[in-house]
């Protein structure tokens, strides 16, 4: 092999490459697969007719969780309830019929573990560091968080890497994201990762994948990491990483399909390799300075509409480019907004709490902390907590934190998608406003007519309780009250 | 994947232009579980006219479809080449395709024919009554008529169709590489393999 320097991402590509042709095209191997009700019927439907198997199913791990409903799903003597939405239904009982009949690892939708799929992997430790992971997800590149080269593919490459264990692909190119400096207080890995995308715009990473560096990262919890690796999509990365470290083995290990033994050892020390080399080139470098993000909230339909909590709506005509000013203007006006407007003063109807983004304990934690002792405002009709999984469930339950949110008048739901892309009957209704922590603000993505605002979980807990959006710093801290 | 090698039958003569895949299969037949029974989907709108090409007998089961310019345009759903293939079409004949159309209709095993307008539309007026053949090795549509209009068609697709290989079985033809690069991961990264779920520690 060439002594040339590496990015990390190029060290993983190139420990994967089964067959490289003349054109650049690779055959590269994929280590974890994680397959999810909705992309995956059609996939397991053609293998069937074409007669192949599922060429690795130890690598592969299928899990439910796009349009589960958030109700309870079993009655109280623990029978399952129902699934109301006949296709949900469908998709549902298909892949609870595929995964045993391919031989994968299913875990059911009322298993404890249960959960979103960019959750679960980690948390089970089946999502590696060096490994390269897919799921017919958009945001599988959240698993770049833990030093992995993850990303989302289509029905035809589920199919493809459950038939093969491998997918055809042009390498990306290597871009770096530089933070320097530290977050001030009250400023969370959400905030830092909306404000990146306002600076590189939703374009910014097209054909590239994203390496996150720098001393905020390297002090950032597992949790934080996700949640920045999840949106390099919004910034049009296929992927976004993290080198992963101690934080990350600490993280790992224990976790149910992590290695143990000599095995966990020898992969401590190959895990402990990935890394960019010093002198190692990145096609494109994008310094951020960390002490000038603030609290961020979008207020567009792009996740590059952002701006810092204490700011004001953009005037269209405040963009250079006109495409950007024309854009703008359809967005103020799907999000009923007008320029100048101080977004504090935008009253918010609805607190969405979870997604793949931001339903970790952490977030958990960082939103129960600002609600202690404190309840939703009365123009706050909606608000509701869906952890990320069925242990994040139960961690919060230990915690106390249920009893934080119910107190506060929040919903506390079972783990799944959610109001993240409402395909579920969890919907924001038409015309009104959302504090949200998911990670797309697309029109009626969640739910039709649905004017979402993209925050972290601090600052939702903030929306919740003031009923607008509001800079989670300047509440005053609140005496914690035993719930 | 079928080996194609010459498609021969009934050829239903659409000839619309911009048939977008809106049209080849409406929206909300995207829920599905299952690329199978899309057929029914396909072309709802334009079933529902009285006296359209699909109702008639004899084009029942025809394994080819002639239309007119940009077929296929709007939006990459797959569900359209499945729609087709379920349709029980084989090939489309037409003076263009859009690129993203005709990439998935090769990656579901459907020929894409472009001929010159003139020739489709000699095709159209002998469809009504008479079969047509396709001839994928010598590249060439055929009459009844004698009549033998030539066709390009990427070599690289061409292959494939004819032995019958879609992505995966390209992939799979390199089934000794994957073992290798299986075979050195597991010397070299061997936590990757077989990952046994244990309770947490
Ligand atoms: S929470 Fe949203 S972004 Fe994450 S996996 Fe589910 S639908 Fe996709």
């Amino acid at each position: 092999m060439a002594s040339k320097p590496r990015t990390l991402y190029e060290k993983i590509w190139d420990a994967h490459v089964v067959e490289r042709r003349d054109d650049g095209t690779c055959i590269l191997y994929i280590d974890r697969h994680l397959v999810h009700e909705v992309t995956s019927p059609q996939a397991f439907e053609a293998l069937r007719l074409a007669g192949r198997k599922v060429r690795r199913p130890d690598l592969t791990l299928a899990v439910p969780d796009h349009n589960l409903p958030t109700t309870p799903r079993t009655d109280a003597a623990g029978n399952r309830l129902p699934i109301k939405d006949p296709q949900s239904a469908a998709q549902l009982a298909a892949l609870e019929a595929n995964a045993p009949a391919f031989g994968i690892d299913y875990i059911d939708a009322t298993a404890p573990e249960q959960g979103i799929v960019h959750v679960v992997g980690p948390e089970q430790g089946f999502s590696l560091p060096g490994a390269t992971i897919v799921c017919g997800d958009s945001h599988t590149a959240a698993h770049g968080g833990i030093g992995a080269l993850a990303f989302g593919i289509g029905t035809s490459e589920v199919e493809h890497v459950l038939a093969t264990q491998t997918l055809q692909l042009r390498p990306s190119k290597s871009m770096e994201v530089r933070v320097e400096g530290e977050l001030g207080p009250g400023v969370t890995p959400k905030d830092l990762i909306l404000h990146i995308i306002g600076v590189i715009g939703t374009a910014g990473g097209t054909g590239h994948v994203i390496e996150y560096r720098g001393p905020v990262f390297e002090r950032m919890s597992v949790e934080g990491r996700l949640t920045v690796c999840n949106m390099s999509i919004e910034g049009g990365a296929r992927a976004g990483l993290i080198a992963p470290d101690e934080t990350v083995f600490s993280y790992l290990e224990g976790r149910p399909y992590a290695p143990r033994g000599e095995a966990w050892d020898r992969a401590v020390a190959w895990w402990k390799m990935l890394h960019s080399d010093p002198d190692a080139v990145f096609d494109k470098t994008v310094v951020i300075d960390a002490a000038v993000v603030e609290p961020t909230v979008s207020w567009g339909t792009s996740p590059e509409d952002v701006v810092p909590v204490g700011g004001t709506v953009p005037a269209p005509e405040s963009f250079a480019d006109p495409s950007k000013q024309s854009a703008a203007r359809k967005s103020l006006d799907y999000m009923d907004l007008e320029p100048g407007q101080r977004i504090e003063d935008i009253a918010i109807e609805n607190v969405f709490i979870g997604s793949c983004t931001n339903s970790r304990i952490e977030d958990l934690r960082a939103a129960a902390d600002v609600l202690k002792g404190r309840t939703k405002a009365s123009n706050v009709r909606w608000a509701i907590v869906v952890p990320g999984s069925g242990l994040v469930k139960r961690q919060a339950e230990a915690e106390g934190l249920d009893q934080v949110f119910t107190a506060a008048g929040f919903e506390w739901r079972e783990p799944g998608c959610s109001a993240c892309l409402a395909m579920n009957p969890d919907k924001v209704p038409p015309g009104e406003r959302c504090a949200s922590t998911s990670n797309r603000n697309f029109v009626g993505r969640q739910g039709p007519g649905a004017r979402t605002h993209l925050v972290s979980p601090a600052m939702a807990a903030a929306a919740a309780v003031t009923g607008r959006l509001a800079d989670v710093r300047t509440l005053a801290p609140c005496q914690a009250v035993d719930a | 994947m079928d080996k194609v090698s010459t498609i021969e039958g009934r050829a239903i003569p659409l000839g619309l232009k911009n048939v977008d895949t809106d049209v080849i299969i409406p929206a909300h037949w995207l829920k599905t579980v299952s690329r199978e029974g899309l057929g029914k989907g396909a072309f709802e709108t334009i079933r529902e006219a009285p006296g359209n090409p699909f109702d008639v007998e004899d084009f029942a089961g025809a394994p080819i479809l002639i239309a007119g310019d940009n077929f296929g345009c709007g939006s990459s759903r797959e569900h359209a080449a499945w729609a087709l293939l379920d349709l029980g079409i084989a090939a489309v004949i037409a003076p263009s395709f859009s690129d993203i159309f005709s990439g998935n209709a090769f990656k579901n095993g459907i020929l894409t024919v472009e001929l010159a307008q003139d020739q489709v539309d000699r095709l159209l007026e002998i469809a009504a009554d008479h079969p047509i053949a396709i001839d994928l090795e010598n590249q060439i549509v055929t009459t009844p008529f004698q009549d033998r209009f030539a066709f390009e068609v990427d070599p690289f697709r061409k292959h494939c169709l004819l032995e019958g290989l879609d992505e995966i079985g390209l992939t799979l033809e390199r089934g000794a590489a994957i073992e290798t690069h299986e075979q050195q991961r597991a010397r070299a990264l061997p936590w990757l393999d077989a990952p046994q779920r244990r309770d947490a520690a």
